[in-house]
């Protein structure tokens, strides 16, 4: 059986689930969304993802029904969702600060959507159960939120949420209260449940890892702009720009003037005299153009001796080792007083480290090691 | 460590001393058996049991509880409306002017409230009586209720009643089945509030009160004028002790409510 790739944003017969079409949203002079236009396709798991500030927010809450677009339409499943109240969306939303009703038990409180449709008692005890064996909570059917702990309530909030089967699930900041362990195990257990729901999940964060780790595809964004929206992989091999590659992890930005060499190589000349760095792209850039590489730094090698046949290499001088146990970031500085961090995969014992602080050695990477970006 | 010293033990004898001692000495007094009420002649409950039968003093108290538990239940229901807009509803036009105007009754002299409501109630042509006087507490004792309710309304976290709509409820059911539960102990301190103002009110009472209704404070105003009376001393010690205990048990219910949440939020935390 062939498996088959979940990408139905590459296929033009796809009816997206969701669509912002030339969407602006300004509260008084400030503009939150700016121009924004974006589909969002049946059974994603996408992600926003940006800085505080940079209409995240503002979009999913758009998406809610709490606000409305200033100009343009959001349409959700191809029905203009303009004068539709929250309360008549088939969209339901987990809250940040989990918003779990104080008075109510952990059982009313999942019980609570489901009151609120044309449901039997009997159907609505069969659906709080099938919600509360999702997410675990068997135990705890009768605890009031605050006798449960955060962990436990985050799970009440998706189950809360997820009651009534809902077209588009949407999460604001989900794991932000939980400490790093359980928020890695919950990014696990909330993939699991997207997939066991089929229900579109779109979230919010500022956490790039989780965005990362559980999104089919990220959207990066600022200033109420989308600059990117790409597979998590696609945003971090082949960032789109300067903004995305810095803000996705780490990376050396390196700045020089283009010129085409073949069909589709570059030199990028960064420093008088210097030999200019090679790199390949299938972007097109004029002669003469300013061009910035951008290089992970794992990507970079780090050695003793010049090695053979690297397209890129360049000396330089140790001038901080960061160790962080499973990786060393070595910090080396080039000619022209550039600083480039190089990583390296601790695989042998400290003790047997070939480098230490004010060594000389040599970087290389390869020619599609980095992107090659104009802005 | 805290250290009981001389200046410490005498600042709060003399503070106590001068709040409580005008009503202690008024409490002795209710059980004095003399007619007169600065000579002490033995202990007595007889000014009780006159207090029983004198039918004036009943009357008026039932006319003040009456007037009390309408008033105060309006007032409360206004209260919380009109605390729930200015919170609630953002900018709208006239906003600063209509939150300006609500809490304008809390330091407008009673006297002028009072006169300005009698001849608004001469004008229309409503005679006065027990329906005067609940209209008349209603009107200054909802700015309390709305100034007690709005101060929880604003420390209320939104995003609760955005999560009731968001599950499918209606503006009117996410407010009747969230906010109001969650706010309720605010409702009840604000009606509790008004209850006793209205209670005590004197001044504005006696601008709207007519012949056929008269209240549990004017009475006394009146009779003391007339010289005070240990039957009067009595009925004091009688509200004295009712507020007593109506102080103490509220402050004890919410008390043991804090007490047991606490301690169920850290057997969460264990287990």
């Amino acid at each position: 059986m062939p498996q088959t790739v979940f990408a139905p944003w590459e296929n033009p017969e796809e009816k997206p689930l969701i669509q912002f079409k030339n969407v602006t949203k300004r509260f008084g002079t400030f503009t939150a969304i700016d121009n924004l236009t974006q589909d969002i396709y049946e059974r994603e798991f996408f992600a926003l993802l940006g800085p505080s500030g940079c209409g995240k927010t503002t979009m999913m809450r758009m998406l809610a029904g709490f606000e409305q677009p200033t100009e343009g339409q959001i349409l959700l499943a191809g029905q203009d969702m303009a004068n539709v109240p929250p309360n008549e969306r088939a969209v339901n939303m987990m809250f940040q600060s989990y918003a779990l009703f104080p008075h109510l038990s952990v059982w009313e409180n999942i019980a609570f959507g489901l009151k609120r449709m044309k449901m039997s008692k009997g159907e609505i005890d069969t659906r709080v159960h099938e919600m509360l064996r999702l997410t675990r909570l068997e135990r705890f059917a009768r605890r009031k939120p605050h006798q449960i702990s955060g962990g436990q309530r985050q799970r009440v909030a998706l189950a809360r949420s997820l009651a009534r089967a809902p077209k588009l699930l949407l999460l604001d900041e989900p794991l932000g209260a939980l400490d790093k362990k359980l928020r890695q195990d919950t990014q696990f257990e909330l993939m699991d449940i997207q997939e066991k729901t089929g229900t579109t999940f779109v979230i919010v964060t500022h956490d790039q890892e989780e965005a990362m780790t559980v999104a089919s595809r990220v959207a990066v964004m600022d200033e109420g702009k989308i600059i990117q929206v790409a597979t998590p992989d696609k945003i971090y091999e082949e960032p789109n720009s300067r903004y995305v590659a810095d803000f996705i992890g780490d990376v050396n930005i390196i700045e020089g003037t283009a010129r085409k060499v073949g069909e589709d190589g570059y030199d990028i000349a960064w420093a008088e005299g210097q030999e200019p760095f090679h790199a390949k792209t299938n972007r097109e850039l004029s002669d003469g153009q300013k061009a910035y590489i951008a290089i992970r730094p794992e990507k970079i090698a780090v050695a003793a001796e010049k090695p053979e046949g690297a397209y890129n290499s360049i000396k330089g001088k140790i001038v901080d080792i960061a160790y962080i146990g499973n990786m060393s970031t070595y910090h080396v500085e080039i000619p022209g007083g550039l600083m480039i961090k190089a990583q390296t995969a601790n695989t042998r014992r400290l003790a047997r480290r070939g480098f230490t602080w004010e060594d000389e050695v040599w970087l290389s990477w390869t020619l599609t090691a980095g992107s090659v970006l104009e802005e | 460590m805290r250290r009981f010293t001389w200046f410490n033990a005498t600042s709060l004898t003399l503070g106590f001393v001068f709040l409580y001692m005008p009503m202690v000495i008024l409490v002795i007094y209710s059980f004095n058996a003399s007619k007169l009420v600065t000579v002490w002649a033995g202990f007595s409950t007889k000014w009780y049991g006159e207090l029983v039968q004198n039918e004036a003093f009943l009357d008026a108290a039932w006319v003040t509880f009456r007037v009390a538990v309408f008033s105060s239940t309006i007032a409360t229901v206004l209260g919380t409306m009109a605390a729930y807009v200015l919170v609630r509803s953002g900018r709208f036009f006239g906003r600063t002017l209509f939150s300006g105007m609500i809490y304008a009754p809390l330091v407008m002299p009673e006297v002028i409230t009072g006169l300005s409501l009698l001849l608004l109630f001469i004008g229309i042509g409503l005679d006065r009586g027990i329906l005067t006087i609940v209209l008349a507490h209603t009107t200054f004792s909802m700015c309390y209720v709305s100034v007690v309710v709005s101060s929880r309304l604003v420390s209320f976290d939104k995003s609760l009643e955005e999560a009731a709509l968001d599950l499918g409820c209606t503006p009117m059911q996410s407010f009747r089945l969230v906010t109001l539960p969650i706010i309720a102990p605010a409702v009840i301190s604000g009606w509790l509030l008004a209850f006793t103002l209205s209670l005590d009110d004197l001044v504005i009472a006696s601008f709207t009160s007519g012949p056929s209704a008269t209240t549990l404070p004017i009475k006394i105003f009146s009779a003391v004028r007339l010289g005070v009376s240990p039957e009067i001393n009595a009925l004091s010690t009688i509200m004295i002790a009712i507020v007593t205990v109506g102080v103490i048990s509220a402050s004890l219910i919410s008390k043991r409510s804090v007490v047991r949440q606490k301690q169920e939020e850290q057997e969460a935390a264990q287990s």
